[in-house]
């Protein structure tokens, strides 16, 4: 047996997903678009905003990173590598900003 | 030892194995980048988020039309150049290097245009008088110039860097230098683009639209 049989054995080289599979992520991903453009359409308040555009937002990246990144067709550890890795540092991130925002809003005479 | 307890060893994902992740070194690299890349974004976003929400008074002057019209086509775009893209990858696993070259120049056309009616947005905010440190809106905020430009730019870097590259991958694969690998982690980066701009657009965009 020669090492490069092996190594195509242990990695998947075939396609993953069909086109109707891709079709179906891609229009679900122009509705949450569509819903997002018709928000700002109601002018909301700033922050109501921009939660509900983050929350959106979020779960049009999981689309893509499940679906088009084909992270769904990996294997588990792949994901654990990377994604609890990169959400702990943007949690740093945000445990930074957010006190020092909170505490500047109760500052602000209104 | 025989060849099948050996094999055993070598799948185990907690034993060094040859592939743990059963993915090629090009792929590991390329998301051990995009983590990296993501955080950098992230960082831009969370400061722009910031001073967005802390500035009284920021400047909203995104009209429906044609601003927000322009924004929401380009996002059409990007996300359409994505389906190219992963439609491509799996051509390119099927061995048909025609058809994966026609999808990766679609998903070409398509960045092209983004950044095309992405610069027509700038001029118009240039020639509004915005710049990266004053803008004709509101003295008081003066991050507003900055911070579009600096997100907005920095994206429109990746994805002028993106039709470079795809254009690169879609050369070799088309003349048989580039294995289907190649093109499927060019995809990871295009989609990683693409993942971005689905942040900066309602951040940027649909924040500041004009409230009258």
């Amino acid at each position: 047996m020669s090492a490069q049989g092996h190594t195509a054995e242990l990695t998947h080289e075939h396609a993953v997903g069909t086109t109707k599979l891709f079709a179906t992520v891609w229009v679900w991903l122009l509705l949450l678009t569509i819903v997002e453009v018709f928000l700002a359409y109601l002018r909301l308040e700033v922050h109501l905003m921009i939660t509900i555009l983050v929350g959106l937002s979020l779960i049009k990246a999981a689309l893509i990173i499940s679906y088009f990144m084909h992270m769904r067709f990996e294997r588990l550890g792949l994901f654990l590598l990377l994604i609890p890795a990169m959400v702990f540092c943007i949690c740093m991130m945000l445990i930074m900003f957010f006190p020092d925002s909170v505490r500047l809003m109760h500052l602000r005479p209104h | 030892m025989s060849d099948t307890e050996f094999e055993g060893i070598v799948a185990s994902p907690w034993s060094g194995g040859a592939s743990p992740f059963a993915i090629n070194s090009k792929k590991l690299g390329m998301w051990l980048f995009i983590i990296s890349d993501s955080l950098t974004f992230s960082a831009l976003l969370i400061s722009y988020a910031y001073v967005r929400l802390e500035t009284p008074n920021w400047p909203r002057p995104f009209e429906i039309w044609p601003a927000i019209a322009k924004s929401s086509l380009m996002t059409f775009v990007l996300l359409s150049s994505s389906l190219t893209m992963v439609l491509g990858v799996n051509a390119a696993f099927n061995g048909d290097r025609k058809k994966t070259v026609r999808y990766l120049i679609a998903t070409i056309i398509c960045g092209i245009a983004f950044v095309g009616i992405h610069a027509t947005e700038w001029v118009t905010l240039v020639g509004e008088g915005v710049t990266p440190w004053s803008n004709p809106f509101n003295p008081a905020a003066p991050l507003f110039g900055g911070t579009f430009f600096g997100l907005t730019g920095l994206h429109m870097l990746h994805v002028t860097i993106g039709v470079v590259y795809l254009a690169i991958i879609a050369w070799g694969f088309g003349k048989g230098k580039y294995t289907a690998e190649h093109v499927e982690v060019s995809g990871l980066y295009w989609h990683f683009v693409d993942l971005v701009w689905m942040f900066i657009f309602p951040m940027v965009y649909l924040l500041s639209v004009n409230p009258k």
